[in-house]
């Protein structure tokens, strides 16, 4: 041959090969893969080596992404519901994208010169909510959200309302020095590869992995302890371990007070704005914190954080003023020791006392004795010089399991106080910070708060989510009602940082609080997996108003394949894959940083479109030209970018402020980050990079973030946060006693409307964490539905799209019921049998399978592998349709206010978190076979591709067999 | 001698399936490919894995334990398969005591997938030919790509770490390190076959907790300050509950 050979990262590359450099997005853990080229096609795929997050490593998902691109579930036209047709009979007819885009257009004209907020615009995992967000603002509509309040916001803001970061894109573990971790709540999801990589880390040196979850499957596996929590009892675990903590004086005292408000003075006396609130020094001239202890030294009131006092967390004082004062640790502590004790707790969670004891003791006295000490100098907020970093050897990560229940919000704000309790806060050995947290405790940004807000052809002045600090930042109107449609931020719900997308359609069916005109979904599969009470919202989306209009008037679905969501669709968008569009993994939004690393990565094409295929990125930035939203329009209307691509790289926050969708290489020749003027060739600097980007914080400004002078300076200049305050940790939450305030009629301000929403913010808005029992399970006999049922995501599928992915559902096409063998006898089942399982609002048909991984009480199945028969174009008799079951039809999404009686969202009273797991059902042995229910069989569409028979993805065999 | 394999750990396997489907994705397009699925979007889809994962319960709750079981070709010393082949297309090559299928030479007689007790042998309905791991001899020796990925794909996969991979007749090799150090044991040794690839068992951590160095603590932790609130002082409830 006489090519030269051309060698790249240490490829010798054959004819026709090429090496790409991109972002994964078979799930949500972004991810650096390689992509190995052949002839345009591609040949191969692996982890990035040089990548911060997979390090060279990839998961099954990631491994499959070819095959995404052979899904015959692919859509590659516009389509518009025929004329006649009804929705969900998936009829449409193609239209070209110059038709699709004048109608929705023109839809989309009309609502923003008359009403903006009858346009809803939600979004599944799209990773890019700050382009979607963005967007949304600039139409001027309260309603969006993605799909986070159906997801995990409790951890978020359970979290971020208490330790100002959270699991797991903004914190970890640090599974480098960490010799004793709790995993709760996750058996085989978030985050993927760094939680694989983690753990194999923390276990070769030594280190101990307790796992509490109801199942043991997936890291539970590999764990050295496994705890069979009974579900949404976990609060109440870790409450009792707070108490053996406590009792045990096993807590870190300079933790505690030099980086909470657990010593924080707090006013007793009942009535009065301040009741329960901190204890302020008024006299002294002081800029930031005027926060109190008592001091034991001088057996006085003082200032907080002052060099040379001992501040007591335990004692109930009075003030100069004659005042009550006491401490939120104190609270806690009286709290755990009436009633948390781990024999109390055993009785709520299944746990045997002694060994709740045994784990919390092990964990105390390790982070106790084994400090861990890093010759690191660092100064903090209150200019104190500290020649040592030191931390201790326990961790915690938690997700969806603690997360999915009415009671989730309490329990991570409890698992949050646990954390601050053994001290292991962006310390080494313990829980870590990632950019662009840590944040002030709650961040900064406030959604809209009042209906005047919103006005035609006018973007919101604030954004449509945000993190309320008080009432007067809910987004209600004058009566306390509502302003969004899908009640976020309402009394109801207040602190719903994610939005409540599971409420949507059901909000928008019943008109209630009012009604849209358009729903946009994007990613999102609503008609099926990703809602409660399927069959309940498949009807909704088909319910007709008197004059024969569909309920919700419009809807607008962009997705790459013939989803369940799809065919009850008016409008649909053909989105591409991952692997044909420009993204940012940016952060604005949920960038890839790691503890060290404030770091953000793009998407390159490596693909042409498939079909007519259109990145949806592109889409909005068409609309927002065509409607001349501000912000992408100048003040003529004119567009500012025609391209995504152009958008991401010529974008600011605001003029001039240096900030865009990516960190790196910004400023006109590149050489500044984190802030710096738009640089026209910031993509290729990326791809020149490997897609991503990542700065590395010096070593004095990487650790006690919260209160770490420097740190915080940087971060502020480098625009991440406002204000270089020090962030406290809320051992005790004031922000939940301001609303309480509020609900007593104690606080200047807004109050609630009713009665009932005073007292259900009475009753949970608790500012020491508590347990309660998730809120449907009151409402139920628990004799007569004697099971918990529970789903989970198993992980060669976990947030993937790929139930039609060729070889992923080889590995997993049908689910099965996994229930305790005994149990199942006692019920007359035998292994494979089929079962009803019944909830008070639904009732399926299932393959039982017996398990003795899973505590006997509960009842467990994966999720999301049941599909409607024909959907995403697999055989109408493919075990998806036909043996695989959907849980979702069991689990209602609207269950009776215990205060008021009036149907509200089966969600978190506090964060507005879906409750998937506080499901009961009872079983009992079946009458014939197959899933049920079934629906309609979905036709094929005319344009896609026809379900080969036999895949045999190949390649020239370059040494000939 | 030397005897290429692989060191599977099943301490740290969390079952994620990385292995299986990085094999497909490298193997399929490459010299021993295509690994053919039969009816890929139908009932029953059936197809060609030259490495597939178990799931295993073992025990009665709640002393349950979970045990994933990664599984592909064992390259025996003494491989079975080699042996019935009536065509010499299974063959164990000499140089590293990999076993490869010629498939110009098989025809499809299964008569290997009938004498491998691991079950390890992949029949291609479609070409008519049987297929199997090949330890990626298409990756290991191949000097088209970077040093450090001349792995079999499943091992550069791994995101716990769970598999390695070199000669178990090397003592210096991280193969071998890991079976010595690992009590790495082989599958079904009655067989027979003396199989190459070995499996490390689980083991658990435990941690000793010092009674009277906790008894020393709560000491301390009265001096600092530690008080039980007495009976008549005001408690958390009269702040906490409405």
């Amino acid at each position: 041959m006489s090519d030269a050979i051309i060698e790249k990262d240490g490829h010798r590359l054959a004819p026709g090969e090429d090496i790409k450099y991109t972002t994964c997005y078979m799930c949500a853990c972004r991810c650096g893969i390689k992509i190995t080229m052949q002839d345009g096609k591609i040949r191969y795929i692996q982890g990035n080596p040089d990548h911060p997050t997979n390090q060279g490593v990839i998961c099954a998902k990631g491994s499959s992404g070819i095959m995404k691109q052979f899904s015959p579930g692919r859509i590659t036209k516009p389509l518009l519901r025929k004329q006649g047709a009804e929705r969900g009979q998936a009829d449409f007819e193609e239209i070209s994208w110059e038709r699709a885009m004048d109608i929705l257009v023109a839809r989309l004209k009309k609502i923003r010169s008359t009403d903006p907020k009858k346009l809803a615009f939600f979004t599944g995992r799209d990773q890019m909510q700050a382009l979607t967000s963005y967007w949304a603002k600039q139409f001027g509509t309260p309603n969006f959200a993605a799909h986070g309040g159906f997801c995990s916001v409790n951890m978020a803001t359970g979290m971020i309302y208490s330790i100002g970061g959270s699991s797991w894109e903004f914190g970890g573990v640090d599974y480098e020095r960490s010799k004793y971790m709790f995993l709760l709540g996750v058996a085989e999801d978030h985050d993927s590869n760094p939680l694989k990589m983690g753990i194999t880390k923390m276990r070769a040196h030594g280190g101990k992995l307790v796992v509490i979850n109801p199942v043991r499957s997936g890291y539970g596996a590999v764990a050295d302890e496994w705890m069979p929590v009974k579900p949404g009892t976990d609060g109440a675990l870790i409450m009792g371990m707070i108490h053996v903590l406590m009792k045990n004086g096993l807590y870190d005292k300079e933790f505690l007070t030099s980086t909470t408000n657990a010593a924080y003075l707090i006013e007793m006396d009942k009535g009065g704005e301040r009741e329960g609130l901190p204890y302020l020094l008024e006299e002294r001239d002081m800029q930031q914190t005027q926060n109190t202890v008592w001091d034991l030294k001088s057996g006085s009131v003082q200032e907080a954080h002052q060099e040379n006092i001992d501040p007591s967390l335990f004692g109930v004082y009075k003030g100069k003023d004659g005042k009550t004062l006491t401490t939120g640790f104190q609270l806690l502590y009286d709290r755990v020791m009436a009633e948390y004790s781990p024999q109390q707790v055993e009785k709520i969670c299944g746990i045997p006392a002694e060994r709740i004891e045994t784990v919390a003791l092990e964990a105390g006295t390790m982070a106790r004795d084994e400090i861990i000490t890093l010759p690191i100098e660092w100064t903090d907020v209150w200019g104190r010089e500290h020649k040592t970093v030191t931390g201790k050897p326990v961790s915690v990560h938690a997700m969806r399991g603690l997360a999915a229940h009415s009671n989730g919000f309490q329990t991570i704000r409890s698992l949050s106080v646990f954390m601050m309790l053994l001290g292991i806060i962006d310390r080494p050995g313990g829980f870590r910070y990632k950019a662009p947290f840590p944040k002030p405790i709650p961040p900064c940004p406030k959604p809209i708060n009042s209906p005047d807000m919103i006005k035609p052809n006018t973007p919101l002045p604030n954004p449509e989510l945000g993190f309320p600090s008080n009432p007067d930042h809910l987004m209600v109107d004058g009566q306390g009602n509502p302003m969004r449609i899908d009640k976020a931020f309402s009394w109801e719900f207040p602190l719903t940082a994610h939005g409540m997308m599971q409420n949507v359609i059901t909000n928008a069916h019943n008109k209630d609080p009012y009604a849209i005109d358009t729903l946009i979904i994007f990613m999102a599969n609503m008609a099926w997996n990703s809602t409660m009470n399927t069959g309940g919202v498949m009807d909704m989306l088909t319910a007709k108003d008197d004059d024969g209009g569909y309920k919700i008037p419009f809807m607008v679905v962009s997705d790459a394949f013939f989803s369940e969501q799809v065919a009850y669709g008016d409008l649909i968008l053909p989105d591409t894959t991952y692997l044909e569009r420009h993204d940012v993994i940016s952060l604005l939004d949920r960038p890839i940083s790691d503890y060290d690393h404030p770091a953000d990565a793009i998407r390159q094409p490596i693909l042409e479109p498939k079909g007519e295929c259109r990145p949806f990125q592109q889409t909005l930035i068409d609309l927002a030209n065509a409607l001349g939203l501000q912000g992408f329009c100048d003040d003529n209307g004119k567009p500012l970018f025609k391209t995504y691509h152009e958008f991401i790289v010529g974008w600011e926050s605001a003029p001039g402020s240096g900030v865009g969708f990516l960190a790196g290489w910004r400023g006109k020749d590149g050489n500044k980050h984190m802030v710096g003027e738009p640089n026209p060739n910031q993509w290729e600097a990326y791809l020149k990079n490997k897609s991503f980007f990542e700065i590395e914080l010096e070593e004095s400004i990487q650790y006690n973030r919260n209160i770490n002078q420097g740190y915080l300076n940087w971060a502020q200049s480098r625009k991440l946060i406002r204000l270089n305050d020090p962030i406290v940790m809320h051992f005790y939450s004031e922000v939940l006693q301001r609303f309480r305030l509020a609900a007593k009629g104690q606080r200047e301000g807004r109050q609630p409307a009713t009665e009932a929403q005073k007292q259900r913010i009475l009753k949970y808005f608790d500012p020491v964490p508590f347990w309660y029992e998730p809120i449907e399970r009151m409402q139920l006999d628990g004799k007569k539905y004697p099971f918990f049922a529970i789903t989970q995501r198993p992980m060669p599928m976990y947030h993937s799209w790929d139930s039609q992915n060729a070889w992923l559902r080889q590995i997993l096409g049908q689910n099965f019921l996994y229930m305790n063998g005994d149990k199942g006898q006692e019920l007359g089942l035998n292994d494979m049998d089929w079962a009803w399982v019944e909830s008070p609002t639904g009732k399926i048909r299932v393959q039982v399978k017996f398990s003795e991984a899973v505590q006997p009480d509960t009842v467990w199945t994966w999720n999301g592998i049941g599909k409607m028969s024909g959907a995403w174009n697999l055989d109408p008799e493919a075990d998806e349709a036909r043996k695989a079951f959907l849980l979702n039809h069991c689990i209602t999404e609207e269950i009776a206010d215990e205060f008021s009686g009036k149907q509200v969202s089966n969600s978190d009273p506090i964060s507005g978190q879906a409750a998937w797991y506080d499901l009961r059902v009872k079983i009992y042995k079946a009458d014939g076979t197959g899933s049920w229910p079934q629906f309609h069989t979905l036709k094929p569409l005319a344009h896609m591709e026809g379900r080969k028979k036999i895949l045999r993805y190949e390649f020239m065999r370059r040494n000939g067999k | 001698m030397t005897q290429m394999a692989l060191v599977i750990d099943i301490n740290k396997c969390v079952g994620c399936h990385a292995c299986a489907t990085n094999c497909k994705s490298w193997n399929t397009g490459g010299q021993f490919g295509p690994l053919t699925d039969n009816n890929p979007y139908g009932k029953d889809p059936d197809g060609v894995w030259f490495n597939r994962v178990q799931t295993y319960e073992v025990g009665k709750f709640p002393n349950t334990e979970v045990v994933y079981f990664p599984k592909s070709c064992m390259h025996c010393k003494n491989p079975p398969c080699v042996e019935v082949c009536p065509t010499s297309a299974s063959y164990k090559r000499e140089e590293d005591g990999i076993v490869l299928v010629n498939y110009n030479d098989c025809i499809g007689c299964k008569y290997c997938s009938w004498a491998c007790p691991y079950g390890c042998r992949e029949y291609d309905d479609f070409e008519g030919v049987m297929k199997k791991c090949t330890l990626c001899v298409d990756r290991i020796y191949n000097e088209n790509l970077p040093e450090d990925e001349r792995k079999p794909a499943c091992v550069l996969a791994c995101p716990s770490n769970a598999r390695a991979f070199g000669d178990i007749d090397d003592p210096k090799s991280k193969a071998a390190e890991w079976i010595s150090e690992g009590m790495g044991y082989k599958v079904l040794p009655e067989a027979g076959t003396d199989p190459s690839n070995h499996y490390l068992p689980k083991r658990k951590v435990k941690v000793t907790i010092d009674k009277d160095m906790l008894a020393a603590r709560k000491h301390t932790a009265v001096a600092m300050g530690h008080r039980e609130a007495p009976e008549s002082e005001v408690t958390s409830e009269d702040v906490a509950q409405p």
